[in-house]
């Protein structure tokens, strides 16, 4: 186990340098020369003279190479630039605004935790039943429902016709609930699905028959020996998707106003604040990367076979 | 079956949009600003005074040349970088797939979003942004395809015979990967049309005037309390759309993998 993890965290290290580079990269994907923006978005005429100081000044004079390495260099000291609308550390506006996505990341997995599991394991339990037919129903609706629309119906018919909501902002729970219902339900119906399909499989196991004979409560068997088996692969399809939730997360909070990292991505963009698209893109590939390392090491808890092929290997 | 019907449906459409649509969708009337659906405009207009249901009917246009486009892009990519790294195998095989990981490292969305923000908000600068992220799980699904498939007998005996690399591929390698790659595709294809819209909706994508759903439901956001159909109409066109493209993937899957190997 722990050569294996080991081996694993040192392959993330040229995986992060290779991310590091894309994202340094991006900044030559904008139309027209950075030190001329910086100066527009500071209110100064961009003569000449001013563009070539600015030039000077940003190192873009400097050869690719030597801008790459002082720019990592910067990264690896948390310094992630400045962002050229507000001239505060990007590192600093990331942090500040971090909370607020975690909160609502973690608002929308519980969402979706809640609502998956009792329909996926009802729908494997009373497999073929008007119940099973429903929850596929309405699983693919959930999946192929786009989450702002969601997020606009909710708003629409929870907060502007009921009044049960506030409509945007982050305060108290109440202004939790349609960011994270938005965020998990689309989630909610593909992971239903999946657990459905998975629970399924386990239940029609010889070791499943077995244990109902040794006469332990049916309760006990579904919740003990057959869901602990079944979530394996629906933690995999998790830590696939957990990207899915980081980009979810833009849309909603743009929804909603919600004032966190996607939000404010989302206003650097339409200012061409590059340093802070860059911060954001490259923070997020980072926790990205350390959820995926996350979801490996659990399933060393949760298959024993794995822990034990990797324990020898390793 | 369903799906095919509904898409048919939706591209035939798209198709005679200027015979079907009641209005022109550019049309801008501001004495007929924010109308509930009537005789002349059968959905009601926009805050601009335009037609909704001729703007929905052009936008089918938008969203499924859009998508198709990327998707085509995303596929010959896929194709080209997953067959090659998977026959060509060594060194090759090993630098493509270390540039796979360090794609897959970023979040697909905010990849995107990142790229189409730096370009700067155009539609087909959100496709460039697309195709850029999207191609990469492809590439590493087909090269796990070719992979297998290389070690096959009938390859074997193709290559024992003196066929070529160039025919092995075409003749015995592609045509058995190409039917779950189209399930594949098939299924992503709402993926895709939510990802155009959603980043339209954002602002990126699709520029006014043109009629897009994602940037239609942007529009019509400020007037939800006075004119909530605005919001409602380019949603039920997107959602089912989408639907009708994973109902189709999902009939298409239960067909050539009826093992459902990849079933979630």
């Amino acid at each position: 186990m722990k050569g294996y993890l080991i081996k694993r965290v040192m392959y993330l290290i040229p995986v992060m340098l290779g991310v590091s580079i894309i994202t340094f990269a991006l900044i030559n994907l904008v139309p027209g020369d950075p030190a001329e923006i910086i100066l527009r978005a500071g209110g100064v005429e961009p003569t000449l003279e001013a563009v070539e100081v600015q030039r000077e000044e940003l190192g873009l004079n400097d050869p690719v190479y030597v801008r790459y390495g002082k720019w990592l260099w910067n990264i690896l000291h948390l310094d992630f630039g400045q962002s050229f609308r507000t001239g505060h550390p990007v590192s600093q506006e990331i942090i500040d605004r971090f909370p607020a996505t975690l909160e609502l990341a973690l608002a929308g997995m519980l969402v979706m935790l809640s609502v998956s599991f009792p329909v996926g394991i009802l729908a494997a339990i009373y497999k073929n039943t008007v119940m099973d037919h429903l929850s596929r129903v309405v699983a693919l609706l959930g999946a192929s429902l786009p989450s702002f629309w969601l997020g606009l119906l909710l708003i629409y018919y929870l907060s502007v016709q009921l009044g049960l909501f506030p409509v945007m902002g982050r305060g108290g729970w109440s202004h939790r609930m349609l960011p994270a219902l938005t965020l998990g339900l689309g989630m909610a119906a593909t992971y239903a699905r999946l657990l459905r399909a998975s629970m399924v499989e386990v239940l029609g196991q010889d070791y499943i028959q077995a244990a109902r004979a040794r006469g332990l409560k049916e309760r006990v068997v579904i919740l003990q020996n057959a869901l602990k088996n079944a979530l394996l692969p629906v933690v995999t399809a998790f830590g696939m998707s957990f990207g899915h939730l980081l980009g979810g997360t833009v849309i909603v909070e743009t929804v909603f106003a919600w004032p966190g990292m996607g939000k404010f991505l989302v206003d650097a963009i339409f200012n061409r604040d590059y340093p802070v698209v860059q911060g954001y893109v490259l923070f997020m590939a980072f926790v990205f990367v350390f959820a995926n390392l996350a979801v490996d090491i659990s399933y060393h808890f949760l298959d024993p076979r794995i822990r034990l092929e990797r324990g020898r290997s390793g | 079956m369903l799906g095919l019907i509904i898409i048919l449906g939706v591209v035939a459409a798209g198709i005679f949009a200027p015979y079907l649509a009641p209005n022109d969708p550019l049309k801008i009337d501001l004495n007929q600003r924010l109308l509930a659906p009537g005789k002349q405009f059968p959905l009601g207009t926009d805050h601009l005074g335009r037609c909704v249901l001729s703007r929905l009917i052009y936008g089918i246009r938008i969203s499924l040349t859009t998508s198709f486009i990327v998707l085509f892009i995303i596929m010959t990519i896929s194709i080209f970088v997953g067959t090659v790294s998977g026959y060509v195998g060594g060194k090759v095989d090993n630098l493509i797939m270390r540039l796979i990981d360090i794609l897959l490292a970023f979040p697909g969305l905010i990849l995107a979003l990142a790229i189409a923000g730096m370009l700067g908000p155009s539609i087909m600068n959100v496709m460039i942004a697309l195709a850029a992220v999207h191609w990469v799980g492809y590439a590493r699904i087909i090269r796990g395809m070719v992979l297998s498939i290389k070690e096959k007998e009938y390859v074997l005996a193709a290559r024992a015979c003196g066929t070529t690399d160039g025919k092995i591929i075409f003749r015995h390698i592609l045509p058995n990967i190409i039917s779950p790659v189209i399930v594949l595709a098939t299924l992503d294809m709402g993926h895709l049309i939510v990802s155009i819209s959603g980043l339209s909706f954002l602002g990126l994508g699709a520029q006014p005037p043109v009629p897009e759903w994602g940037a239609m439901l942007n529009d019509g956001r400020p007037y939800m309390q006075v004119a909530p159909q605005l919001m409602l109409y380019p949603g039920i066109a997107i959602l089912v759309v989408v639907l009708a493209f994973n109902l189709l993937g999902d009939g298409l899957r239960d067909v050539f993998d009826p093992k459902g190997t990849r079933r979630a």
